[in-house]
Order: C-alpha cells, then structure tokens, then sequence
C-alpha cells in the first residue's frame, strides 16, 4: 500500500497537493469530510460556550450575569447550532469519509455536488451565526413558534437570519442526502448487496432519505415564515384566518425526523464499534437494520407528540401517543441487539468500546424519559419543564454525541494514520459521562419540581438552588472533559502512535487499505462475498459466507491510471453565490438578485466545466 | 445487478450497482423530495382555500375556461418533450432541436397565462396579502410557476448548446435531454393535481 500511495504520480497528482487553493477547490470525499468535521467540531465548541454561559447564570438565584434578553438569544443559539451546525454536519462528516470507503468506491457519485454541500453549509453557519453582530441573534427558540416570530413580537432581522440561515442549510443538507442516497445504491462493490452493507452504511442511507423527505416541509414552513414576515401574508395570523398552529404541525413533521437524523448516524457507529471490540459479529444484523428503517417510517408519523398541550382534541392526541409508544419498539429491538453483541463476546474496553457502552446507557436512560412523554397527562405535567431539557440531553448528548465521540477515536487512525491517545482518551470519557450525568441528571429532578424551561433566572427560596448549582458543576466537569479532547486530537496528530492499516482488528472493508487511505482509496475495487468482508479474509475459517471456489481475486491497477475527479472552485462559488442571494434578502429582496446573478454564472460555469477524467488525453 | 463475482470489477462510468446512471437516480430522488415540497404547499392551500375571514374567495376570482387553456399548452409540451428525447435518441438533429424549443416555448406561453391571471387577480383585489386564500393561492403556484421557469431556462440552454457542434445533441448525451424531460414531466403532473384541487375543485363549492 505504501508504495502506491508514493506512485501517485502524474494522473492522480492534483487532489493530493496541500495548502488552501487545494482544499477550497477540493472534491475528494475524505477532504470534505475533514472539513465538515473540523468545521463542526469548531460550531460544537461555540454551541458549547453558550450552554456555559447559560449555566453560569443559572448557577445561582437571581443572578444577572446576562440580561433576560440576551439569555433567550442564548439558548436559542446553542439549540440551533448543536443541531445544525454540529452534530448534523458531524454526522455529514462520517458520511464522507467512510460511505465509500465501507462500500468499495472511490468516491462519491457526484464530488463537485458533495464540496458544494459543505460550502453551503459552511456560509449558511456564518450567515446564522452574522446576526450575533447584525442586530441581534434569533431569540424564538429553536423551534420559533409562531406569534413570537410575528414582525410584532419579533421586530428587527433576528427572526429572518433564523429563516434564511436554515433554508440555506437545508438546500446543503438535501444537496448532501441525494448525493449519499445514490452513491450507496449506485456504488457498491461486486457483492455487496443491500443485506451485506456495513450498518453504518445502511444507517447512512436511512438518514439520506429522512433528509430528502423531512427538508423539504421544513423549506415549505420557513418560506411561509419568510412571506408572512416579508410581505405580510397571513400565514400563521389568527386573526386573518391563518393558523399559528400550522407553524408547530409543519415544523414537526420535519422537527421529529430530524430527531431520527442526529441519532441514527451514532447509531450506526456504535453498531460498528461493539462487535469490532467483542469480536462478535453484530447480534440480529437484519433486525438491526429493519429497526432503522422502522424508525425511519415511524419517525414521520409521532410529530404531534410536541403538541399535546395545544388542544388536538381527544382522537388525534390517542393517535400520535400510540404511535409514540410503538416507535419505542423498533428502538428497543437496537438496544437488545448491541446488548445481545455484547453478550458472550471477549470485550476489549478501549476509548471507542467505552464511549458506545456509554451511548447505549445513557440512550436507555434517554428513551425511558421519552416513552413517558408519549403518555400525554404526564407529557402536560412535563411540557416546557426542564425534565424535556433532560431528556433532551440524553438522547442528544448522551446518545448523539456520545456515539459521534466513539466515531472520532475509532476511525481517527484511519483518518490521519495515527491513534489517539488512549490515557487522555479515558479521562476524557469519563469527564464526558460522570460531567454528563451530573449536568442533565438533576434536571429530571428540577422539572418534576416545576422548574420552566427558558428561564433566565429564578427566585431565591424556589427549591430549585441546589440543583442548578449542581448542573453547573457538571458543566465545567465537561468543559475541562472537552479541552482535554482538544488536547488529544493535537497532541496525537504530531505525535500519536503510528497505527497502521487495521489497528482494532477490525470488519469492515475500510480496515483494507493504508491509514490514511491513498486518494483513490482502493487501487483494486474489492469483490465482497459477506456481511464482514475484511474479517472474513482475515479469518476464512470462521467465514459463513466463503468466496466460490473459482473466485478471482481483484486486480490492483496501476495507481497512475487511477483518474480521479478534477478539483473545481464552482462549488464555491456557487455556494457563495446562493448564500450571498439569502444573506441580501435581509438588506432588500430586490438586492438578492446579485446573489441570484453570481449563483447562475456558477451554474454554468459547473455545467460546462470538464469534470471528467477524459479530458487529461 | 449486473455484477458477476468472478469477473474482474469494471469501474467505468456506468458500472452502477443498479444499472441506473447516477444521474438519473439523482433526478428520481430529487423527484421524490420535490413531491413533499409540493404536497406540503398544496396541504397549506386545502388549510386556507376556505378560511379567508374577508374576500375574494376562489369561487370569485378564479377563471376556470382560461386556466383550462393554459393546462392544456402545458399537457402539450409534455408530448413535445416526448418528442424531442424521441428524436436526440435517433439522431434526429433538427427535429431534436425543434420539439426543445417547442417545449420551451410552450413552457414559457404557460407562464405567460399565469402572468395574465396573477395581474387579473390583483386588479379584482386579491393580493397574496389580502387573505389566507391569497397567501397559499400565491405561494403554491408561484412556486409550481417558479419551477416551470427553470424548466425553460433549461430546455432554452439545451436548445442554444446544441448549436455549440454541428451534431447537435448527439444521441450518446440523450440523457442531458431524458433528465430535463423527466424533470418537466413531473412539473407538469404536479400542475394537473394543482389544477384538480387549486381550481376545479375549489370553483365547486
């Protein structure tokens, strides 16, 4: 492998040069996946920091660190960036780097596509974040129900960064799904059917069309929010015979599959990660997989679960809390099988290993406190209650980033060649789980005791001081768990242990090739005859699925005549250009134009561009 | 699936696990999204079409025998799309060229219509403001207006880059064409289910 990472030569030359022209025109999967994941990374530290601020000033009763006002700016903020600026684009960033290297492809289908992505994500997080300095942030709260977002209630732009910012992040996204929904159909290996995809894979996929069919009502309601605030139609006025309510249904149709879209990726991971480190094959692999796809299903049809106490009436709240306790099913059916994998199996407890385990315990934890939602006398006592913050928190924290945190110690060696730190890596997990529970634990307590979600301060004398002062503890227990994650990552990219090709032993085709991988990934495309390819070549003898007898092995091409996409500066441009039309929508509509103008020259520019390797002769 | 195990992989361009160019999976699946884009709008519009709390209501404004005109210029090109992919696939360069601008020119007397009826509307005094009728009304095919204007400012490229070789659009590059068909097919299934429920079934009642 080595050496035909040093023959890339002529043909293959230009994606593998360095400095900032390269990876601003890059579209090389593995490239744009370090750059959502650096880039979210960055947006989960500042989604971080105001969850601090937020904590220190509730650390005690009628404290006044921050005014009330910038308190809801606040908490809206780091709900929208933690989930669109961070732990979506993080998902994003395991999408790119590993779907084609788990399926035996050398790209993805369409690389100037997949860099447009990341470029319209990257200028839709700076357009939302701009309104810190334009005026004011968003200050709704995430999900910006209406009459709050009324040019009454919320005069000046902060409502219409909110709007354009996520409409420009939902085109990135769908650009994203529809690329990763036809690389996995259309680029497996030989072999690899469906029912023999790697689970992250599959998770992938299953997240690509939640993406494809959840954005688009998502688009519809932030456009009526646009047109309502812009040119006065009246959506979402009672008054004029529009419906405030219609806001909630549409945002949650899109809002509980895109609850399924933070969890399913970690998911994924973590059904990679257990079997590598109890060298078992996944328990009930097709379960597994069919539980994902049920969710998927049943993910569009719970949404009004959000909505028990806005007065649906008595057939529709029976309807959606039964459909809420069924999807408990298919979830349940995923923590048995890890658990099942789990079972028997030699456990090797490493950093990657330790942070699944703590997904699955604290997503248990998670998914208790949701299925008592789905019950809706509880759900009134707990509505806007800090026990939904709570809950919240342990699917997304404990569940999401938990298993994203998994992801980044296991396949950071096939990223960048080296292992991360094992020592820093264990206190890091156990500063994140201990720091964790302490901080979102006792918000189960604190709601049941009553305590309002969105408060900027509360009264001495409330019951509540204790508790809070508590929370805040345990949220500088995850800021020194983080900054001793930032240490790590620095510390063994200049100087970690070398890891070589495969260094957890591990299933699946990525383990194959050299860490990190050559820029075309595989020099021979792999023919797969199993679920666990690569650990069935390890370990014929164990194999159920054996190669026919007349198999032949793939060749290896001569890495110079590997042709790889050319790199292209139109996805940026065309990202900049879309962006910049949303960014001058705020100053004027007519403005946007300019935008429009530069997005279409990119179009064509893109179109007409030779992209395709034939145009080297 | 058209992989055989014991042969050598081939990785061309259009080795496809499903047999399916890239493209075109692409194009159905941004189809498939485009229809919970649409079906999201055209839920808004049944929400309002009747819960405007002041005039005009659709009954009022709506003018079914020329919206039936323009329908009808849009179900027709969608026969001439039929026609141009026919002809770029035989290698037919001047018919190809024809049934494009054809279709792009149908496309565009579409618009035109929907420009006339827009103007009429406000002139009766329903702006996309004046009620939640209005609101969806407009959004809905602004929207589905909208798409028929990238669907000519497509056929229109295709048309002026077919000059860009004396071949045309050679029969090898047909599905260039077949992706903006499939594309202009579906904006104009999306308007037979806005006409049905946007204006002959809300002109019912």
């Amino acid at each position: 492998m080595a050496s035909a990472v040093g023959a890339i030569g002529a043909a293959g030359a230009a994606p593998s040069e360095s400095g900032v022209w390269s990876w601003i025109t890059t579209v090389d999967h593995k490239r744009i996946g370090v750059l959502y994941g650096v880039s979210a990374i960055l947006f989960f530290l500042l989604g971080g920091s105001e969850a601090f601020l937020i904590r220190m000033q509730l650390a005690s009763a009628d404290a006044d660190l921050i005014s009330s006002g910038v308190f809801s700016q606040l908490f809206t903020m780091h709900a929208l960036t933690m989930v669109f600026l961070a732990i979506m684009p993080l998902g994003a960033a395991f999408f790119n780097f590993l779907i084609p290297l788990q399926i035996g492809a050398r790209d993805v289908a369409f690389p100037r596509l997949n860099a447009l992505s990341y470029w319209l994500f990257l200028f839709g997080a700076i357009l939302l974040n701009s309104s810190f300095v334009f005026g004011g942030a968003p200050d709704a709260g995430w999900f910006a129900y209406a009459n709050l977002t009324s040019t009454t209630y919320s005069p000046g732009d902060s409502m219409d960064f909110f709007t354009l910012g996520l409409l420009v992040l939902g085109v990135s996204s769908l650009a994203a799904a529809l690329n990763f929904v036809v690389t996995i159909l259309n680029m497996r290996a030989p072999g690899m059917t469906l029912m023999r995809m790697p689970v992250f894979t599959w998770m992938a996929l299953i997240v690509s069309f939640l993406l494809v069919f959840a954005l688009p009502i998502l688009t519809v309601g932030l456009v009526e929010l646009l047109l309502w605030r812009f040119f006065d139609m009246p959506f979402f006025s009672a008054e004029f015979g529009g419906d405030p309510l219609l806001w909630q249904h549409v945002f949650w149709l899109f809002g509980h599959p895109e609850v399924y879209i933070l969890i399913l990726p970690a998911m994924g991971i973590v059904s990679e990660i257990l079997p590598t480190f109890s060298k078992k094959p996944l328990f009930g692999y097709t379960a597994v997989v069919f539980a994902g796809v049920a969710i998927a299903f049943m993910g569009f049809a719970v949404w009004a679960h959000h909505m028990f106490t806005v007065g649906l009436g008595p057939v529709a709240i029976a309807a959606f809390s039964a459909s809420t306790m069924l999807i408990a099913v298919p979830t349940g059916i995923k923590i048995f099988n890890w658990i099942f994998t789990l079972w028997g199996g030699s456990l090797d407890l490493r950093t990657p290993m330790l942070f699944s385990l703590g997904f699955v315990s604290l997503f248990i934890i998670g998914g208790l406190s949701g299925v008592m939602h789905a019950s809706p006398p509880l759900d009134r006592q707990q509505q806007d209650t800090y026990f939904i913050v709570a809950h919240l928190h342990y699917v997304l924290f404990g569940g999401s980033i938990m298993g994203l945190m998994a992801g980044i110690y296991f396949w950071f060696p096939k990223l960048t060649g080296r292992m991360m730190g094992e020592g820093l890596g264990v206190i890091h997990f156990w500063l994140m789980f201990i720091g964790m529970n302490v901080t979102f634990g006792p918000m189960h307590l604190v709601g049941i005791m009553g305590m309002p979600r969105r408060i900027y301060t509360y009264s001495e004398g409330s019951g509540w001081e204790f508790m809070n002062q508590l929370e805040s503890v345990g949220a500088i227990i995850l800021a020194i768990g983080l900054i001793i994650f930032a240490v790590n990552i620095f510390r063994s990219l200049r100087s970690g242990e070398v890891a070589g090709d495969d260094p957890w032993d591990a299933r699946t085709l990525e383990w194959s090739i050299s860490s990190p991988p050559p820029v075309y990934n595989f020099d021979a495309i792999p023919v797969v005859y199993s679920k666990e390819p690569f650990w069935d070549q390890k370990h014929p003898e164990l194999a159920h699925d054996k190669p026919p007898a007349d198999a032949v092995a793939p060749v290896a091409e001569d890495p110079a005549s590997i042709h790889m996409p050319n790199p292209s500066y139109w996805p940026i441009i065309v990202a900049f250009g879309a962006s910049l039309m949303a960014g001058l929508v705020i100053v004027n509509p007519y403005l946007a134009f300019i935008g429009g103008a530069i997005t279409m020259m990119g179009v064509y520019g893109w179109i007409f561009e030779p992209a395709g390797p034939e145009e080297h002769h | 699936m058209a992989t055989h195990s014991t042969t050598a992989p081939h990785t061309g361009p259009l080795a496809t696990t499903t047999g399916l160019d890239h493209r075109k999976l692409l194009m159905w699946t941004f189809l498939a999204s485009e229809c919970l884009f649409f079906g999201s709008l055209i839920a808004t519009f049944l929400l309002f079409k009747d819960a405007s709390v002041s005039g005009p209501i659709p009954q009022e404004v709506l003018n079914i025998p020329v919206t039936s005109t323009s329908t009808f210029v849009l179900l027709t090109s969608s026969l001439s799309m039929v026609l141009a992919l026919a002809a770029i696939q035989r290698g037919d360069i001047v018919s190809g060229r024809v049934w494009i601008l054809a279709t792009a020119v149908l496309g565009a007397t579409f618009l035109g219509f929907q420009v006339f009826e827009f103007k009429e509307f406000i002139d009766e005094g329903l702006k996309p403001s004046t009620n939640v009728f209005g609101a969806s009304f407009f959004t809905l095919t602004g929207f589905h207006g909208a798409h028929v204007a990238v669907g000519v400012i497509w056929l229109m490229s295709l048309f002026i880059f077919s000059f860009k070789s004396k071949d045309g659009i050679p029969a090898s590059k047909s599905l260039d064409v077949e992706l903006c068909g499939l594309y202009w097919h579906f904006v104009d299934i999306v308007w037979v289910v806005i006409f049905t429920v946007v204006y002959l079934i809300s002109s019912l009642e």
